[in-house]
This record gives structure tokens, C-alpha cells and sequence, in this order.
């Protein structure tokens, strides 16, 4: 029986694993590196161990380091998790050989599913179909027609040396072969000097449908349905179902039945996951097996009701599966999204920083939320971006849909750009609503996807603006605290701010906003105010505490939670004090970020222009301050320096007096040498500063 | 504590007409207010902005702390004192948060006169100068000003309470430790330059302020030596070379940063609130004085009605309930902070008086700041009382009032004539603050009085003569006499020669007092003795 499990991996999948090994009684213990020490795991475990450096190389994929510790711990089983060492077969190897489990299959059904060509071969064996095609070298056209024929239309012809799509045509009937046959090999030959082709079978709209298959130590195998994942960016999943809509029971029953097939033409044993394409007319086709638990293994876990990883566990301490086939429930609709910590705008590119403001949706029986951060923590280059990951079920899928909405509208991120806003844009896509997705359903929309999701009312600024004057007021309140803010007797005063929207990406769409608020004596002393003069919005602040501002906006009353931080050069970012307020400073540079109805709005308030210092910039600056002697000339001249670049080193009275540059600039001619004596008041050096033009 | 209940109806007929009449006043001061504000002609302002620089109003917001509140005075100083117009006397003083400090604020308006110093000016800083200095207020100068105006020197520079009055306060404002600091936005000349020099410390902005005694034409004409004013006198001159500067700023934001920068380091002692609650509101709304204070000021209300729309909780202890009804004392909370309120309910008589003396004599030896609500035709004449020694009870009464070292808050809300003004702290008691309702009069007595003395005193004359008046005649001669003392009676009369801080809605009343109270609290309250009571 296993009673303590070390779990070789990070993040929420090492947080999910020990959430249940907790529940079944098991003691768990957690592998760290360096940045990780004070990650959400590592408090979770029972103990954790430093396992090396943040480099996974050196960490979380030093198989002997791992192994020694859990031979050192006396574990029982290791889980792997995803990624890393799941799918791993000299770990698993290296697990067998000091007797404790790896919670996983053996070593040889990892090798044989790892390999693309080798898996294919097993399950054309097997009688799993697969994408049909040929990869020959006989180039005879009549040959290639025949073959074609053979895969039936349609085709995609590709050049073998090809890529970028040059080379390629899609073939939809027999009597257009001949003729696109020959205008592929021309251009292929033009661009590759190599006319070779392959063939493939084309599938239309395909979807990527994967079925969650299980099997024990004695010989018993289910499947636990299906899954589609088709919408995906950057060959990644991001937003996952279970059931896949629109699929015929007989599909759904033929697709698990092959991918059971698959599993145990290589005897597999645990958890795994049978990926296939699907085309519109529901033909399937194995694409590969992941020999390991997915990352939206949840979905599954909700509409079956069932507990994967305790499935896992039990397996490996060798008994039957907990269920038969026909005892496996189906019931309702879970979707999953990913939420990473990335910039869609820019190519999807990852995105690494502190986690400054973390508030995850609450949970209750039809929201689930994986996650392995907290706010505070650091989102580093070294892993996976992922942060979290929110499933959403529903008897209905619809209600699954606006479940899954509404909580992505209650994650309140700051600090780092992620996909929030263009995964709410992702569920409100007809395409998506209605279940029409496929492998390209991120490209056909790109431009719809990549539009701005927000409003950009004005009104919008004016509360961030409030945000921003409340607090600053909170920081102030001291002596008057209960005179009414802004008061003057008989007059009012307008407080006017500079703001823009902060749009990561693309500064050049940056504008400012001059945004005039008319403070509101009201009898009670809470700050009203009022914005704009056609169509005046009334604004009223009810409380506004360290991230949450509650009040009136026009005609609503609402909560919106906000960030807001003043970077400063000077000063860490502290976390530490929760219960205070962090005073903040009039006239300097604020970010805020709030989320006003689930929209996320990121403002940016520049800091009050203070001015060039521009008079001391003279040549005539550079004397000597007293007698003295010339110590170095720090620079060869002429030469460019920078401001604050210390330029030439004199020795008086026993100290050393470094004369700075002033701004950028340029250092002309040095009027002393090392070892001269000079004068206080004489010129030394003449600089001369880089203008703002340049 | 006992509470106030109101007897009044909000709904009644009385109470919407008194209501509209008060409204109508309080429009007609805010009219005022809105167009002197704005400072000088639009030309002026649109050249001042011009140049980079921030009108003075926004000079103090933005000195003032995010969402500071700010206490004006005397913003109707030299209102048609003068035959051209002088906006708040061209230059704007006040209280309000620095830093977390509360500060006296003075700022020219370069914009109304360029700034220059009318009498009014120099009567206008050295009253914030005298506020400064009762209550311990840091001052900050915001200078940019042209100095004494020239054609008016006479008015302006030789007296004792002139222009040279204010380099003596600041020597000894300083010599208490009451920091003064100034800041350079524009013009320093001659006089003037000794405001940034007499500072403890002072900021300029480059190119754009100068000190000098003797600007460029004068130096010419002195000397024949060529200069510019930059050259002369600018911020690069005074910070590197003269000394006379020791900040210099890059603009207005910059010179205001700094300035905020200084009183940071002022380390000013906490202010001593000796016993503060949390605030509460009063039970009726403040605004609700409109209808409590009758339309036509013959009639008499029942100045409890006001007090419960200004205290906390409207809870009002009050003393010696049933002596000398025609006058109210009693303590309450005005935004948590104790006081004793005095209060006019009719004629003051001797009973009055003495109750008025004994309570003013409470508060001075428990320390609790008093609230005088002004509202008196007088003491009681007549034969009887006269023989009663008036007099003398009146006078223990101000004796009272003049010696109490408590801080004192004088809201003129109704009449303010003869000797009452004296018994309840009229401005020559020195009160630290003295606001008028619109409703207001001030005078030696009514108009009518005046008039009627006046009147008997010529017809006794005429009649002796044989040639008396006839009834016709007497109107016609009291009519002007009447019409001068309504004119010069007017709260914007008086507040124009800063006889009192300013003129204030009612509505703000509480506000102003609170604000007054934060203020007065800010020096340690001093021991009272008292002069020789006539017994």
C-alpha cells in the first residue's frame, strides 16, 4: 500500500496531486528549486525538499537527485505529473529499480507511444485508423493519382523539402489532380529545387478529440469518455470540453472503443489519453498517446464524477478499477480555459513578473479552480507559464458556458499581462456557443479575436481617476479627517488628472485623456463627484479599501476590485502589510488596474512634468572645487557619456571629489593631466551636453 | 446629553418663506464669490497661463494635500472699497493641509494689479499673518507680486499696520517658531524682496521669479547699468550666487513639490486636542437654518433651533437654563471637539450678563474653546435698569469675554449692534475667527435707532427755534440716514474692509467651525486671568 508519495513536479498539478493523497490519507512530500521555495506546493506538502536551481535541467529533471531523495525519504510511488519526467521511461525505469512505484505505465509502453512512426505502426496493427497517406519515392503522376485515389479526395499535396505552405494544394476531386499536381511541383522546384512530393489525406474542419482511457494491473480497461480540445494557440490547448458537443453516440462509443484498443495492444496500464482527428463527417483518425495525466483531466473528473489522480493511486497499489465501463456516469457539460500568464496580443509571447494582485474566483459545486499561486508570487521564465485553470459544469452546456464566463470575470490578475480578456472574447464567439470548433478555429478568427473586448468610454478613466484621488486622500486624511474632502467655503474646486489606457503591445496607440472631476458636497462625508458636462455621469465613493472600491457609477452601484501601485525606484515591493493602506504619493507615476463588470481596464497616470533642469548643463560647471590634485581622468576624450558618470577625480584636503556629468553629453578636452595641481574655480574639462533633438 | 428637539415644521408656510429668502441671500453672496474668485480680467489670466504659470488658486490645490479642504479668508476683501476693481484684494490667504501640517497660506494674484499691495492687501496679510501667529500655523508665501501700489504709498507705507508690518511679522513669527517659507513664482521687487529674504527657507522657479530692491528701470536710472531682470535677480543668481534662495525649481509643479518637501521637515508639534469624540451629525440638517432664521430680522426665533442644526448629535448641555433666558449657554460637540456655545435669544439684560460672564469664566478654566452666535440689538435702557447697574454687569461680561485666553469663534448670525457686539466677542475681542451670515448687520446701533436719535436731537434743536418739523419732514430726514447705515451695516460691506474673516452660507456654518476649531487647537491653549470684575 502506498503511504507517502513524492511528487516530482510544480505548480497546480503538484498541488491537485497532493490535494487528493491528503484526502486518501497519504503523506506526500514536495521537490523544489531555488525560486520555487516559497511556492504554493511546496506549503501544501506534508514536507518539501530543495532539489536544485531554478534550471528544470538541474531541478525537476534530475532524475538521480529526485531518485536518492525519494529512496532517502522512503517513499512509496512517485507521481510525475504532466511534463518533466512523466513520460519519462528511464524514470520510470530508474523507479522500478529502487522498488518504488512510478505512478504511471511501465517503462515500455512510454517508449513504444513515444515514438510517433513506432505508435502509428502498433495501432495500424491494431486496427486504429489512422490519417491515410503516401511518403514514397515513386514520383510517377499516374502513380501519385492512383494513390490518391486510393486515400480518397480530398488530398493535400505537399513538397517534401516544403514549408510556409509553397508547394502545398488541397485537391478536392480526381479531375483537378493532374493539373495541380503539375503547378506544385513547378513551384516546388522553383523554391525548393526539389520536386518531391507526399500525400495526405485532407481533413476538413478537423477536430481534436481525445478519450481519457484507464487501465489496471489485471487486465481491466474503460474509457472515460471523450474530450474535444480543439481550440488551440501555438500548438497548445486553451480551452477544453467534455463530452465533445455534437457528437453522435456512435462515434463517441467507436472512439472509445478504438482508443481502448490502442491502450492495450501495448498492455498499458494507468491513466493515458488517445488523441485523435475528426473530420466533419465524423471519421476519426489516431494521432498520438500521451502516456500520462492531461492538464484537462478536470473535465472529465466532473462529468464522470470520479477523482483521476485517486484512480491513478489506487491502480498503482495494484487493485481493480474502481468502475466498469458501464458504470462510468456521463452527466452534464465541463469546460476548462488555461489561464496563462501571457500577451495575445503579441504573439502569445509569456509573460514572468510578481503575481502583485492574485484573487481567483470563488469555487462552489459547479466552479473549480486548479491553481498552484497566490498573490505575492513569481511567475518565472523557467516554467509553464500557466497560472491557473477554471472548469466550469453545467446540466446544459449553455449553462456551463455562462458559468465559466462569469467566473473569468471574477479573476482579478495584476502585475502581468494574461489571456483573460481574449479568453472571454473566445466564449462569446457565435462559433464557439454553438460547438462549430475546429483545429483552426483561433486563425479563421484571428481579427475578431484580437479586437479589444473593452469599452473605452471616458467614464471609465473618470472612475479610475476617483480610485486614484480616494486613496490619495486616504493617505493625506490626518488633521480635518472629518471635514468633507475639497471643501472651500463658497467655492469648489476641480481636480484634474492626466491618464491614459496602458495597452501592452501597442504603444503607439497610447493617448492621453485630461479627465476633470467636480468634487460634490454631499451632507454625508462620503466624496461624490461629478464627470463631464453633456451628459454628466454622478460618481459617489461608498468605501474604497486597499483593493476593492465600492460605490456609484451613473446609475449603478458596483464593486470593483482594483491594484494600484506606484513603481518606484527606490523601494521594494513589500507584501507585508495587508492591514494598512499603502500610502500613496500626489504627482508621480501610478498604475491601476481594475476590473469594472468583469472587464479589465489598465490605466496608466503619468507623473507630473517637474521640469528639465537644464541650467546647470554649462561647460563653465566643470571647475575644480578647491585646490587640488588632478587623481584620473576617468574617460578617454572625447568621449559620450552618460548622466551621473563620474568624469575626472580630485584629490584636496584628503578627500576625493568626483566631478559628475550633469546629463548626456559629450566630453570634449581634459585641460589637466593626472598629477597636475589645479585651483579651486579653474575650468578642468570641457563637456558639452547631447541636446533633446538628438 | 440632553437633545434639542425642533419645533420647527419644515413644512410650514413660514419655513419656505424664511427658506427662499435665505436662498436668495446665499445666491447673491455666491454670485459674489464665483465672479471675485476668478482673480483678474480674462486678458490677464489667459497672459498669466501663458507664461507657464498656474493661476493662483490652482497654485493652492496643489500645494494643499489630495483633497485638502481649505479655509479662505476675507475673499471679499476690497469689494467696490476702490474705484478699479481688486479682486479679493489680489491676493488669496487661507488654512489648509500641507503635508499632513496645517498651513497659512498667502498667494498673490499677479493677475488683479499684477499683484501689487492696495491697503486692503497689506490689511489682508497681516490678519492671516495675525491668524498665523494665534494659532501656530507654518505660513507659506507664494509670491508674485509687484510689490507696494505706488500711487496709494501713502496708504500702504508708513503706518504702523503697513507694508513693513509684514517683514516684522515674519521676523517674529519665525522667532516663535512658526516657519516661514516662500516660494518665488514671479515678481519679488523692492519691499516685496524681503518676503523670500526674511524667510526660513525659500524656493523660485528659474526664469520665471526674481528678487531684486531695485528692478532693471531703477537701476538704469540710478546707475545707467544695462541688466536683465534674470541677470539681476533670477533663480539661477539667488540659488548659486546670492544665497537669497536656497531651492530652485524647475516650474510651478516643481517650486510646489518642494515646497510640500519643506514642510516635511518642518517636525511641527500635534496639534492639542484635549478631548475629542468621534464626529457625529447633527439630528436636523444644517441647511435647514434657511427656514429657522426669519425672513424679516424684526421677528424673533428661538436660537436653540440653530444651535441643534450645528452640533453633534444635536446635544447640547445647557447652563443656567432658567437665569437669563435671553441669553443660551451651554456645552456641546461641534466634529467631536468640546465647546461652550453663547448664544443671543433676545435683548441682553443684566441677568444675561452675568450668566454670559460666569460661563465664559467656566469654559476659560476647563479650556473649552467657546462659540459665540452673535445675534444683539443691545443691552437694556431705560431708567430701571440703568439704575440697576447695567453697566457694570455688562461690563463684567466683557471683561469676561476680553480676557478668556480659550480660543473664541464669533459667527455673526443676526444683528451685531452697540455693546453687545463687545459682550459677545465682537472682532475687536479678539476671536481667532469671525465669519458673518448674509443675513447680518453690524452697526454702533440700528439704523432706525440712529436715525430716530438723530431726528429727536435735530427736532429738539429746531423746535427750540420754534421751526419744528413736520412729520413729512422727519421721514424725509431720517430716510438717508437709514439707507447709510443698511449700506454700511451689510455684511459685504464689512467684509470688503475686513472687519470680520469672511462672509459664510449657513449651510457651511458647521464646517467653518469645525475647520476653526482643528485650526485653534493647533497652539496649546493658555491660561486665563482675569481683569477686576466691577461687583
Amino acid at each position: 500500500m502506498i503511504k507517502t508519495i513524492l511528487v516530482a513536479n510544480r505548480g497546480e498539478i503538484a498541488c491537485r496531486i497532493i490535494r487528493t493523497a491528503k484526502a486518501l490519507g497519504i503523506k506526500t512530500i514536495a521537490i523544489y528549486s531555488t525560486v520555487d521555495a516559497q511556492a504554493q506546493h511546496v506549503k501544501l506538502a506534508d514536507s518539501a525538499f530543495h532539489i536544485g536551481p531554478a534550471q528544470p535541467a538541474q531541478s525537476y529533471l534530475d532524475q538521480a537527485n529526485i531518485i536518492a531523495l525519494a529512496v532517502a525519504e522512503k517513499v512509496d510511488a512517485i507521481h510525475p505529473g504532466y511534463g518533466f519526467l512523466s513520460e519519462n521511461a528511464d524514470f520510470a525505469e530508474a523507479c522500478a529499480e529502487q522498488n518504488i512505484i512510478f505512478i504511471g505505465p511501465s517503462a515500455a509502453a512510454i517508449r513504444q507511444m513515444g515514438s510517433k512512426s513506432a505508435a502509428k505502426e502498433i495501432m495500424e496493427q491494431a486496427g486504429v485508423p489512422l490519417v491515410k497517406g503516401y511518403h514514397g519515392t515513386n514520383q510517377e503522376p499516374m502513380f501519385l493519382l492512383k494513390r490518391a485515389q486510393d486515400i480518397g479526395f480530398p488530398v493535400l499535396l505537399k513538397a517534401v523539402a516544403g514549408g510556409g505552405g509553397k508547394g502545398m494544394r488541397i485537391l478536392h476531386a480526381e479531375d483537378e489532380f493532374m493539373a495541380g499536381l503539375a503547378a506544385a511541383k513547378r513551384e516546388a522546384l522553383q523554391n525548393f529545387s526539389n520536386d518531391e512530393m507526399l500525400l495526405e489525406k485532407y481533413i476538413m474542419q478537423p477536430r481534436h478529440i481525445e478519450i481519457q482511457v484507464f487501465c489496471d494491473t489485471q487486465g481491466n480497461g474503460v474509457y472515460l469518455h471523450d474530450r474535444d480540445c480543439s481550440i488551440q494557440r501555438r500548438y497548445q490547448k486553451i480551452v477544453e470540453e467534455a463530452p465533445a458537443p455534437g457528437l453522435s453516440d456512435a462515434t463517441r462509443t467507436a472512439m472509445g472503443k478504438a482508443a481502448l484498443a490502442a491502450a492495450q495492444a501495448i498492455s498499458y496500464v494507468g491513466a493515458g489519453t488517445v488523441e485523435f482527428l475528426l473530420d466533419k463527417d465524423e471519421n476519426f483518425y489516431f494521432m498520438e498517446m500521451n502516456t500520462r495525466l492531461q492538464v484537462e483531466h478536470p473535465v472529465t473528473e466532473m462529468i464522470t464524477q470520479q477523482d483521476l489522480v485517486a484512480w491513478q493511486i489506487q491502480v498503482a497499489n495494484g487493485e481493480p478499477l474502481p468502475l466498469q465501463q458501464d458504470d462510468i456516469p456521463r452527466q452534464g457539460h465541463a469546460i476548462e480555459v488555461r489561464i496563462y500568464a501571457e500577451t495575445p496580443d503579441k504573439e502569445f509571447l509569456p509573460s514572468s513578473g510578481t503575481l502583485a494582485f492574485y484573487q481567483e474566483p470563488s469555487v462552489n459545486t459547479y466552479l473549480r479552480v486548479d491553481s498552484g499561486v497566490t498573490q505575492g508570487d513569481e511567475v518565472s521564465v523557467f516554467y509553464d507559464p500557466m497560472i491557473s485553470k477554471l472548469i466550469a459544469y453545467g446540466t446544459q452546456r449553455n449553462t456551463a458556458i455562462t458559468r465559466l464566463q462569469q467566473g473569468l470575470a471574477d479573476y482579478y490578475i495584476a502585475g502581468l499581462d494574461t489571456n483573460i480578456a481574449y479568453l472571454q472574447n473566445i466564449l462569446q464567439q457565435r462559433e464557439f456557443i454553438t460547438g462549430q470548433v475546429s483545429t483552426h478555429f483561433i486563425d479563421d478568427l484571428k481579427d475578431v479575436l484580437a479586437q479589444p473586448n473593452e469599452t473605452s468610454e471616458d467614464s471609465i478613466l473618470a472612475l479610475g481617476c476617483i480610485i486614484l484621488q480616494t486613496r490619495l486622500e486616504q493617505s493625506f486624511a490626518h488633521c480635518t479627517r472629518d471635514i468633507p474632502a475639497h471643501w472651500r467655503n463658497l467655492s469648489t474646486t476641480k481636480v484634474s488628472f492626466d491618464v491614459q489606457r496602458d495597452k501592452s503591445g501597442c504603444a503607439s496607440t497610447q493617448s492621453r485623456s485630461q479627465i476633470t472631476l467636480t468634487p460634490v458636497q454631499t451632507n454625508q462625508t462620503l466624496n461624490a463627484w461629478v464627470w463631464g458636462s453633456d451628459t454628466p455621469v454622478h460618481m459617489a465613493t461608498f468605501s474604497c479599501l486597499e483593493n476593492q472600491w465600492r460605490g456609484k457609477f451613473g446609475d449603478k452601484t458596483l464593486v470593483v476590485p482594483y491594484y494600484l501601485e506606484q513603481p518606484s525606484p527606490h523601494s521594494e515591493p513589500t507584501n507585508t502589510t495587508p492591514l494598512e493602506l499603502t500610502p500613496m504619493l500626489p504627482d508621480v507615476l501610478s498604475h491601476l488596474t481594475m476590473w469594472v463588470e468583469g472587464q479589465q481596464h489598465k490605466l496608466i497616470f503619468p507623473a507630473v512634468d517637474l521640469g528639465q533642469n537644464t541650467s546647470d548643463n554649462t561647460a563653465n560647471n566643470f571647475v575644480a572645487p578647491m585646490n587640488g590634485t588632478v587623481v584620473s581622468q576617468t574617460v578617454d576624450a572625447p568621449a559620450e557619456v552618460k548622466k551621473g558618470d563620474v568624469l575626472m577625480i580630485i584629490e584636496a584636503m584628503k578627500m576625493e571629489h568626483n566631478l559628475k556629468a550633469p546629463c548626456d553629453g559629450k566630453v570634449t578636452e581634459y585641460f589637466f593631466a593626472p598629477g597636475d595641481l589645479v585651483s579651486g574655480g579653474a575650468t578642468v574639462l570641457s563637456f558639452s551636453p547631447t541636446t533633446q533633438s538628438e | 446629553m440632553p437633545i434639542i428637539t425642533s419645533q420647527i415644521n419644515t413644512q410650514s408656510a413660514t419655513f419656505k418663506t424664511n427658506f427662499t429668502a435665505m436662498s436668495d441671500s446665499v445666491r447673491e453672496l455666491k454670485d459674489v464669490v464665483a465672479k471675485v474668485t476668478q482673480g483678474g480680467h480674462s486678458a490677464a489670466r489667459e497672459k498669466h497661463i501663458a507664461r507657464g504659470k498656474l493661476l493662483v488658486r490652482d497654485r493652492i490645490t496643489k500645494l494643499l494635500d489630495p483633497g485638502a479642504a481649505f479655509l479662505e479668508i476675507s475673499q471679499l476683501a476690497a469689494l467696490h472699497v476702490y474705484d478699479e476693481e481688486v479682486p479679493c484684494a489680489g491676493v488669496v490667504a487661507g488654512i489648509g493641509q500641507v503635508n499632513r501640517t496645517l498651513c497659512m497660506i498667502v498667494a498673490n494674484d499677479a493677475t488683479v494689479k499684477g499683484g501689487t499691495y492696495y491697503p486692503l492687501t497689506v490689511k489682508k496679510h497681516l490678519r492671516a499673518q495675525e491668524i498665523a501667529l494665534q494659532n501656530h500655523l507654518p505660513c507659506i508665501y507664494l509670491v508674485d507680486s509687484g510689490g507696494a501700489n505706488l500711487p496709494r504709498q501713502d496708504e500702504v507705507f508708513p503706518d504702523k499696520d503697513d507694508f513693513g508690518r509684514i517683514f516684522y511679522n515674519q521676523a517674529n513669527l519665525s522667532a516663535q517658531n512658526i516657519p516661514q517659507i516662500a516660494v518665488v513664482m514671479g515678481s519679488c521687487t523692492a519691499g516685496g524682496a524681503y518676503v523670500p529674504a526674511m524667510a526660513d527657507e525659500s524656493i523660485i522657479v528659474k526664469e520665471q521669479g526674481t528678487i531684486f530692491l531695485g528692478g532693471p528701470p531703477l537701476v538704469k536710472a540710478a546707475t545707467g547699468e544695462v541688466v536683465s531682470a534674470e541677470a539681476l535677480g533670477g533663480g539661477d543668481v539667488h540659488t548659486k550666487v546670492s544665497g537669497v534662495v536656497d531651492h530652485l525649481a524647475n516650474n510651478d509643479h516643481h517650486a510646489l513639490h518642494i515646497a510640500r518637501d519643506v514642510v516635511a521637515n518642518l517636525q511641527r508639534p500635534l496639534p492639542t486636542y484635549i478631548d475629542r469624540n468621534a464626529s457625529r451629525p447633527p439630528l436636523y440638517s444644517t441647511k435647514e437654518i434657511y427656514g429657522v432664521i426669519p425672513a424679516d430680522n424684526k421677528h424673533s426665533y428661538d436660537v436653540r433651533e440653530v444651535i441643534a442644526r450645528l452640533v453633534d448629535g444635536s446635544e447640547f448641555a445647557e447652563f443656567k437654563a432658567r437665569f437669563g433666558p435671553t441669553l443660551v449657554t451651554g456645552f456641546a460637540r461641534i466634529d467631536g471637539f468640546q465647546v461652550g456655545i453663547v448664544a443671543n435669544n433676545g435683548i441682553l439684560f443684566s441677568e444675561s450678563a452675568l450668566k454670559g460672564a460666569h460661563f465664559i469664566e467656566l469654559c476659560a478654566q476647563r479650556k473649552i474653546p467657546l462659540i459665540f452666535l452673535q445675534n444683539i440689538t443691545g443691552f437694556m435702557v431705560g431708567q430701571q435698569y440703568e439704575a440697576g447697574g447695567i453697566a457694570k454687569h455688562g461690563a463684567k461680561m466683557v471683561t469676561a469675554v476680553a480676557c478668556a485666553k480659550v480660543p473664541k469663534i464669533t459667527v455673526l448670525i443676526g444683528g451685531s449692534f452697540g455693546a453687545g457686539n463687545y459682550g459677545m466677542c465682537g472682532r475687536a475681542y479678539d476671536p481667532r475667527f469671525l465669519f458673518m451670515w448674509p443675513n447680518a448687520r453690524i452697526s454702533v446701533m440700528g439704523g432706525e435707532q440712529a436715525a430716530g436719535v438723530l431726528a429727536q436731537l435735530k427736532q429738539d434743536q429746531l423746535t427750540a427755534q420754534n421751526t419744528p418739523l413736520s412729520d413729512a419732514q422727519l421721514a424725509s430726514f431720517k430716510a438717508p440716514i437709514i439707507e447709510d447705515y443698511e449700506h454700511q451695516g451689510h455684511p459685504f460691506y464689512a467684509s470688503a474692509r475686513c472687519w470680520d474673516d469672511g462672509v459664510i452660507d449657513p449651510a457651511d456654518t458647521r464646517t467653518v467651525l469645525a475647520m476653526s476649531l482643528h485650526i485653534s487647537l493647533n497652539a496649546p491653549v493658555e491660561e486665563s486671568r482675569f481683569g477686576v470684575f466691577r461687583m
